[in-house]
Protein backbone atom coordinates (compact mmCIF):
# COMPACT_ATOMS: atom_id res chain seq x y z
CA UNK A 1 0.00 0.00 0.00
CA UNK A 2 0.85 3.49 -0.72
CA UNK A 3 -0.53 6.76 1.22
CA UNK A 4 0.52 10.07 0.95
CA UNK A 5 -0.92 12.85 3.23
CA UNK A 6 -2.34 15.54 0.98
CA UNK A 7 -4.72 18.93 1.25
CA UNK A 8 -7.97 19.05 -1.05
CA UNK A 9 -7.93 21.82 -3.11
CA UNK A 10 -11.39 21.76 -4.23
CA UNK A 11 -13.49 20.43 -7.58
CA UNK A 12 -13.44 21.28 -10.82
CA UNK A 13 -14.14 19.43 -14.01
CA UNK A 14 -11.65 17.75 -16.74
CA UNK A 15 -12.01 16.06 -20.14
CA UNK A 16 -10.69 12.50 -19.94
CA UNK A 17 -9.10 10.67 -22.96
CA UNK A 18 -12.06 9.69 -24.09
CA UNK A 19 -13.21 13.92 -24.29
CA UNK A 20 -16.03 13.26 -21.73
CA UNK A 21 -15.56 15.94 -18.90
CA UNK A 22 -15.55 13.79 -15.66
CA UNK A 23 -15.88 15.38 -12.38
CA UNK A 24 -12.75 16.20 -10.35
CA UNK A 25 -11.00 16.70 -7.23
CA UNK A 26 -7.62 18.50 -7.05
CA UNK A 27 -5.57 17.77 -4.18
CA UNK A 28 -2.28 19.21 -3.33
CA UNK A 29 0.79 16.96 -2.03
CA UNK A 30 3.17 18.70 -0.63
CA UNK A 31 6.62 16.93 0.18
CA UNK A 32 5.90 14.21 3.27
CA UNK A 33 8.65 13.51 5.19
CA UNK A 34 9.38 9.91 6.28
CA UNK A 35 10.28 10.26 10.14
CA UNK A 36 10.22 7.36 11.42
CA UNK A 37 9.69 3.24 10.66
CA UNK A 38 7.96 0.74 12.12
CA UNK A 39 8.95 -3.25 12.01
CA UNK A 40 7.43 -6.42 12.93
CA UNK A 41 10.20 -7.40 15.20
CA UNK A 42 10.47 -4.43 16.93
CA UNK A 43 6.89 -3.37 17.54
CA UNK A 44 4.76 -6.63 15.80
CA UNK A 45 3.70 -4.80 12.83
CA UNK A 46 5.10 -2.57 9.66
CA UNK A 47 4.48 0.93 9.14
CA UNK A 48 6.18 4.33 8.14
CA UNK A 49 5.56 6.94 10.05
CA UNK A 50 4.90 10.08 7.70
CA UNK A 51 5.15 14.13 8.73
CA UNK A 52 3.44 16.96 6.73
CA UNK A 53 4.40 20.46 6.83
CA UNK A 54 6.76 22.13 9.08
CA UNK A 55 5.66 23.83 12.21
CA UNK A 56 6.01 27.37 13.36
CA UNK A 57 9.20 27.47 15.90
CA UNK A 58 7.26 28.78 18.55
CA UNK A 59 4.42 26.65 18.61
CA UNK A 60 7.50 23.56 18.81
CA UNK A 61 7.45 22.51 22.91
CA UNK A 62 10.30 20.19 23.53
CA UNK A 63 8.50 16.91 24.30
CA UNK A 64 7.14 17.03 21.26
CA UNK A 65 9.74 17.83 19.08
CA UNK A 66 11.76 15.17 20.73
CA UNK A 67 9.95 12.38 19.37
CA UNK A 68 11.36 13.30 15.63
CA UNK A 69 15.21 12.11 14.78
CA UNK A 70 17.91 14.95 14.26
CA UNK A 71 17.53 16.85 11.18
CA UNK A 72 13.95 17.21 10.65
CA UNK A 73 12.14 19.64 11.86
CA UNK A 74 8.88 19.03 13.64
CA UNK A 75 5.77 18.40 11.71
CA UNK A 76 2.42 19.71 11.97
CA UNK A 77 0.93 16.61 11.14
CA UNK A 78 2.22 12.72 12.07
CA UNK A 79 0.17 10.04 10.87
CA UNK A 80 2.12 6.35 10.55
CA UNK A 81 0.85 4.21 7.02
CA UNK A 82 0.59 0.26 7.49
CA UNK A 83 2.39 -2.03 5.22
CA UNK A 84 4.05 0.69 3.00
CA UNK A 85 4.89 -1.21 -0.19
CA UNK A 86 7.66 1.65 -1.73
CA UNK A 87 11.23 1.12 0.13
CA UNK A 88 11.51 4.37 2.26
CA UNK A 89 14.31 5.29 4.38
CA UNK A 90 13.94 7.95 7.11
CA UNK A 91 14.52 11.77 6.31
CA UNK A 92 13.25 11.17 2.67
CA UNK A 93 10.94 13.50 1.27
CA UNK A 94 7.50 11.63 -0.91
CA UNK A 95 5.83 13.56 -3.33
CA UNK A 96 3.20 12.49 -5.70
CA UNK A 97 5.24 10.76 -8.25
CA UNK A 98 4.57 7.98 -5.92
CA UNK A 99 1.28 7.49 -7.05
CA UNK A 100 2.77 7.35 -10.78
CA UNK A 101 1.40 4.17 -12.09
CA UNK A 102 -1.34 3.97 -9.37
CA UNK A 103 -4.75 3.52 -11.39
CA UNK A 104 -7.37 4.08 -7.95
CA UNK A 105 -6.66 5.03 -5.18
CA UNK A 106 -8.78 5.30 -1.77
CA UNK A 107 -9.36 8.41 0.10
CA UNK A 108 -10.03 9.44 3.58
CA UNK A 109 -10.68 12.33 5.22
CA UNK A 110 -13.02 14.03 7.99
CA UNK A 111 -16.26 15.40 6.21
CA UNK A 112 -17.83 18.19 6.76
CA UNK A 113 -20.11 18.60 9.68
CA UNK A 114 -23.53 18.92 9.42
CA UNK A 115 -24.75 19.88 13.02
CA UNK A 116 -27.85 18.42 15.47
CA UNK A 117 -29.85 16.47 12.46
CA UNK A 118 -33.07 14.67 12.72
CA UNK A 119 -33.52 11.18 11.89
CA UNK A 120 -35.02 11.76 7.72
CA UNK A 121 -31.29 13.49 7.03
CA UNK A 122 -29.20 11.30 9.26
CA UNK A 123 -30.07 8.03 8.73
CA UNK A 124 -32.40 8.22 6.20
CA UNK A 125 -36.01 7.75 7.50
CA UNK A 126 -38.99 7.94 5.13
CA UNK A 127 -40.65 10.22 7.00
CA UNK A 128 -44.89 10.78 7.24
CA UNK A 129 -46.69 13.02 4.88
CA UNK A 130 -47.45 16.11 4.70
CA UNK A 131 -51.01 16.69 3.99
CA UNK A 132 -54.55 14.69 4.51
CA UNK A 133 -54.53 14.69 8.26
CA UNK A 134 -51.30 13.22 8.90
CA UNK A 135 -49.48 14.59 11.92
CA UNK A 136 -46.41 12.40 11.54
CA UNK A 137 -44.00 14.42 9.39
CA UNK A 138 -40.06 13.98 10.08
CA UNK A 139 -40.30 12.11 13.33
CA UNK A 140 -38.08 9.18 14.02
CA UNK A 141 -41.38 6.85 15.62
CA UNK A 142 -41.68 4.14 17.98
CA UNK A 143 -38.49 2.86 19.66
CA UNK A 144 -39.35 0.44 22.04
CA UNK A 145 -42.66 -0.52 21.99
CA UNK A 146 -44.46 -1.84 24.98
CA UNK A 147 -44.45 -5.33 26.80
CA UNK A 148 -41.88 -6.81 24.51
CA UNK A 149 -38.75 -5.31 24.37
CA UNK A 150 -39.42 -2.74 26.67
CA UNK A 151 -37.10 -0.62 26.38
CA UNK A 152 -34.98 0.92 23.47
CA UNK A 153 -32.22 -0.88 22.04
CA UNK A 154 -29.06 0.69 22.03
CA UNK A 155 -27.84 1.82 18.99
CA UNK A 156 -31.01 2.84 17.95
CA UNK A 157 -31.08 5.54 14.82
CA UNK A 158 -32.21 8.38 16.43
CA UNK A 159 -31.47 12.00 15.71
CA UNK A 160 -27.87 13.14 16.67
CA UNK A 161 -24.50 15.71 15.58
CA UNK A 162 -24.35 14.65 11.99
CA UNK A 163 -21.02 14.19 9.97
CA UNK A 164 -17.38 15.57 10.98
CA UNK A 165 -16.15 11.82 10.80
CA UNK A 166 -13.82 10.00 9.36
CA UNK A 167 -14.89 8.58 6.15
CA UNK A 168 -12.90 6.60 3.38
CA UNK A 169 -14.22 6.97 -0.06
CA UNK A 170 -12.78 3.86 -1.98
CA UNK A 171 -11.81 3.04 -5.91
CA UNK A 172 -11.73 6.86 -7.03
CA UNK A 173 -10.06 6.69 -10.41
CA UNK A 174 -6.65 8.54 -10.67
CA UNK A 175 -7.25 11.46 -13.57
CA UNK A 176 -3.84 12.80 -13.72
CA UNK A 177 -0.14 13.07 -11.09
CA UNK A 178 1.74 15.99 -11.73
CA UNK A 179 4.66 15.55 -9.70
CA UNK A 180 6.10 19.24 -10.82
CA UNK A 181 3.62 20.99 -9.37
CA UNK A 182 2.61 18.27 -6.27
CA UNK A 183 -0.81 17.70 -6.89
CA UNK A 184 -3.26 14.90 -7.79
CA UNK A 185 -6.07 14.69 -9.54
CA UNK A 186 -8.96 12.34 -8.71
CA UNK A 187 -12.18 11.05 -10.15
CA UNK A 188 -15.27 12.07 -7.93
CA UNK A 189 -15.64 14.05 -4.61
CA UNK A 190 -13.74 13.55 -2.02
CA UNK A 191 -15.01 14.03 2.13
CA UNK A 192 -14.15 17.01 4.12
CA UNK A 193 -14.35 20.82 3.41
CA UNK A 194 -11.59 22.94 0.93
CA UNK A 195 -8.24 22.71 2.43
CA UNK A 196 -8.81 20.01 4.58
CA UNK A 197 -6.44 17.58 5.36
CA UNK A 198 -6.78 13.83 3.35
CA UNK A 199 -5.01 10.80 3.05
CA UNK A 200 -4.65 9.63 -0.55
CA UNK A 201 -3.63 5.57 -0.44
CA UNK A 202 -3.40 2.98 -3.46
CA UNK A 203 -6.99 1.37 -3.50
CA UNK A 204 -7.48 -1.87 -1.14
CA UNK A 205 -10.00 -3.66 -2.52
CA UNK A 206 -9.13 -3.17 -6.25
CA UNK A 207 -6.11 -4.24 -8.05
CA UNK A 208 -3.28 -2.23 -10.14
CA UNK B 1 -7.48 27.82 -6.26
CA UNK B 2 -4.72 28.48 -8.28
CA UNK B 3 -4.20 24.89 -9.26
CA UNK B 4 -7.68 24.73 -10.25
CA UNK B 5 -6.90 27.93 -12.61
CA UNK B 6 -3.95 25.94 -13.93
CA UNK B 7 -6.00 23.02 -14.43
CA UNK B 8 -8.13 24.33 -16.42
CA UNK B 9 -5.76 26.73 -18.61
CA UNK B 10 -3.83 23.44 -19.46
CA UNK B 11 -7.03 22.45 -20.98
CA UNK B 12 -8.78 25.40 -22.62
CA UNK B 13 -9.07 25.33 -26.20
CA UNK B 14 -8.78 29.14 -27.96
CA UNK B 15 -12.21 30.21 -28.83
CA UNK B 16 -13.99 31.13 -31.89
CA UNK B 17 -16.02 34.23 -31.92
CA UNK B 18 -19.50 32.21 -31.37
CA UNK B 19 -22.70 34.57 -30.14
CA UNK B 20 -26.34 33.29 -30.01
CA UNK B 21 -27.97 33.84 -33.29
CA UNK B 22 -24.88 32.39 -35.78
CA UNK B 23 -25.08 29.86 -37.73
CA UNK B 24 -22.02 27.02 -37.20
CA UNK B 25 -20.96 23.91 -38.39
CA UNK B 26 -19.73 21.53 -35.90
CA UNK B 27 -16.85 19.25 -36.88
CA UNK B 28 -17.48 16.64 -34.03
CA UNK B 29 -14.91 13.71 -33.34
CA UNK B 30 -17.20 10.62 -33.15
CA UNK B 31 -15.17 7.13 -31.89
CA UNK B 32 -16.89 4.16 -33.29
CA UNK B 33 -15.07 1.21 -31.72
CA UNK B 34 -11.37 1.67 -33.14
CA UNK B 35 -12.19 4.14 -35.75
CA UNK B 36 -12.71 7.89 -35.53
CA UNK B 37 -14.68 9.53 -37.89
CA UNK B 38 -15.93 13.24 -38.38
CA UNK B 39 -19.73 14.31 -38.11
CA UNK B 40 -20.85 17.71 -39.28
CA UNK B 41 -23.38 18.96 -37.40
CA UNK B 42 -24.89 22.65 -38.68
CA UNK B 43 -27.67 24.31 -37.28
CA UNK B 44 -28.23 27.78 -35.00
CA UNK B 45 -26.28 28.67 -31.67
CA UNK B 46 -29.07 29.54 -29.50
CA UNK B 47 -27.64 29.19 -26.34
CA UNK B 48 -24.21 29.78 -24.65
CA UNK B 49 -23.64 28.90 -20.89
CA UNK B 50 -20.24 30.09 -19.71
CA UNK B 51 -18.61 28.25 -16.76
CA UNK B 52 -15.42 28.56 -17.36
CA UNK B 53 -13.90 25.11 -18.53
CA UNK B 54 -17.52 23.45 -18.83
CA UNK B 55 -18.30 26.50 -20.83
CA UNK B 56 -21.37 24.96 -23.32
CA UNK B 57 -23.17 26.12 -26.57
CA UNK B 58 -26.76 25.04 -28.00
CA UNK B 59 -27.30 24.21 -31.77
CA UNK B 60 -30.26 23.62 -33.00
CA UNK B 61 -30.96 22.59 -36.52
CA UNK B 62 -34.09 21.03 -37.91
CA UNK B 63 -34.03 17.51 -39.31
CA UNK B 64 -36.61 15.86 -41.88
CA UNK B 65 -39.06 18.53 -40.01
CA UNK B 66 -38.03 17.89 -36.36
CA UNK B 67 -36.38 20.11 -34.64
CA UNK B 68 -32.98 18.82 -33.09
CA UNK B 69 -30.89 20.47 -30.20
CA UNK B 70 -27.32 19.66 -28.87
CA UNK B 71 -25.30 20.77 -26.37
CA UNK B 72 -21.40 20.68 -27.11
CA UNK B 73 -19.12 21.59 -24.32
CA UNK B 74 -16.53 24.58 -26.17
CA UNK B 75 -13.51 23.20 -24.72
CA UNK B 76 -13.92 19.44 -25.39
CA UNK B 77 -11.64 17.80 -27.50
CA UNK B 78 -13.83 15.99 -29.37
CA UNK B 79 -14.30 19.55 -31.11
CA UNK B 80 -12.28 18.96 -34.53
CA UNK B 81 -13.11 22.56 -35.93
CA UNK B 82 -16.02 25.29 -35.25
CA UNK B 83 -17.07 27.08 -38.59
CA UNK B 84 -19.11 30.27 -38.04
CA UNK B 85 -21.41 30.11 -41.33
CA UNK B 86 -23.33 32.99 -40.74
CA UNK B 87 -23.45 36.40 -37.70
CA UNK B 88 -26.78 36.64 -36.58
CA UNK B 89 -28.86 39.78 -35.83
CA UNK B 90 -30.25 39.54 -32.57
CA UNK B 91 -31.40 41.15 -29.63
CA UNK B 92 -30.82 38.88 -26.82
CA UNK B 93 -28.56 36.20 -25.64
CA UNK B 94 -30.69 33.11 -25.15
CA UNK B 95 -32.76 32.67 -28.27
CA UNK B 96 -35.23 29.80 -26.61
CA UNK B 97 -38.36 31.58 -28.37
CA UNK B 98 -37.20 29.98 -31.49
CA UNK B 99 -38.36 26.62 -30.43
CA UNK B 100 -42.22 27.74 -30.20
CA UNK B 101 -41.36 29.64 -34.16
CA UNK B 102 -41.98 27.82 -37.70
CA UNK B 103 -41.35 28.52 -41.03
CA UNK B 104 -39.84 32.19 -41.93
CA UNK B 105 -40.79 33.50 -37.88
CA UNK B 106 -37.79 31.24 -37.10
CA UNK B 107 -35.56 32.44 -39.64
CA UNK B 108 -32.66 34.94 -38.31
CA UNK B 109 -31.60 38.05 -39.86
CA UNK B 110 -27.88 38.26 -40.85
CA UNK B 111 -26.12 40.61 -39.29
CA UNK B 112 -24.26 42.54 -41.98
CA UNK B 113 -20.94 44.63 -42.24
CA UNK B 114 -19.45 41.55 -39.30
CA UNK B 115 -19.23 41.75 -35.37
CA UNK B 116 -17.18 44.37 -34.35
CA UNK B 117 -14.21 42.19 -32.53
CA UNK B 118 -14.80 41.01 -29.26
CA UNK B 119 -14.07 43.54 -25.96
CA UNK B 120 -12.20 40.79 -24.36
CA UNK B 121 -11.30 37.41 -25.93
CA UNK B 122 -9.20 34.86 -24.69
CA UNK B 123 -6.62 35.29 -27.23
CA UNK B 124 -5.79 38.59 -26.30
CA UNK B 125 -4.65 37.62 -22.71
CA UNK B 126 -2.92 34.33 -23.20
Amino acid sequence: MLALIGKKIGMTQVFDETGRLSPATVIAVEANTVIGRKTEEKDGYNAVVLGYRDMKKSHVTKPYAGQFPEGIEPKKTVQEMREFSAPVEVGQALGVDLFNGTRFVDVIATSKGKGFQGVVKRWGFAGGRNTHGSKFHREPGSTGQSTYPHKTFKNMKLPGRMGRARVTVQNLKVLKVDAENGFIVIRGAVPGPRNCLVVVRSAVKKAK
Amino acid sequence: MDLIKMLSAEQAKELPDVKAGDTVRVHFKIVEGKNERIQIYEGLVIAIKNAGLSRTFTVRKNSYGVGVERVFPMHSPRIDKLEVLRCGKVRRGKLYYIREKIGKKAKIKELLGGRKPPVRSLAAKA
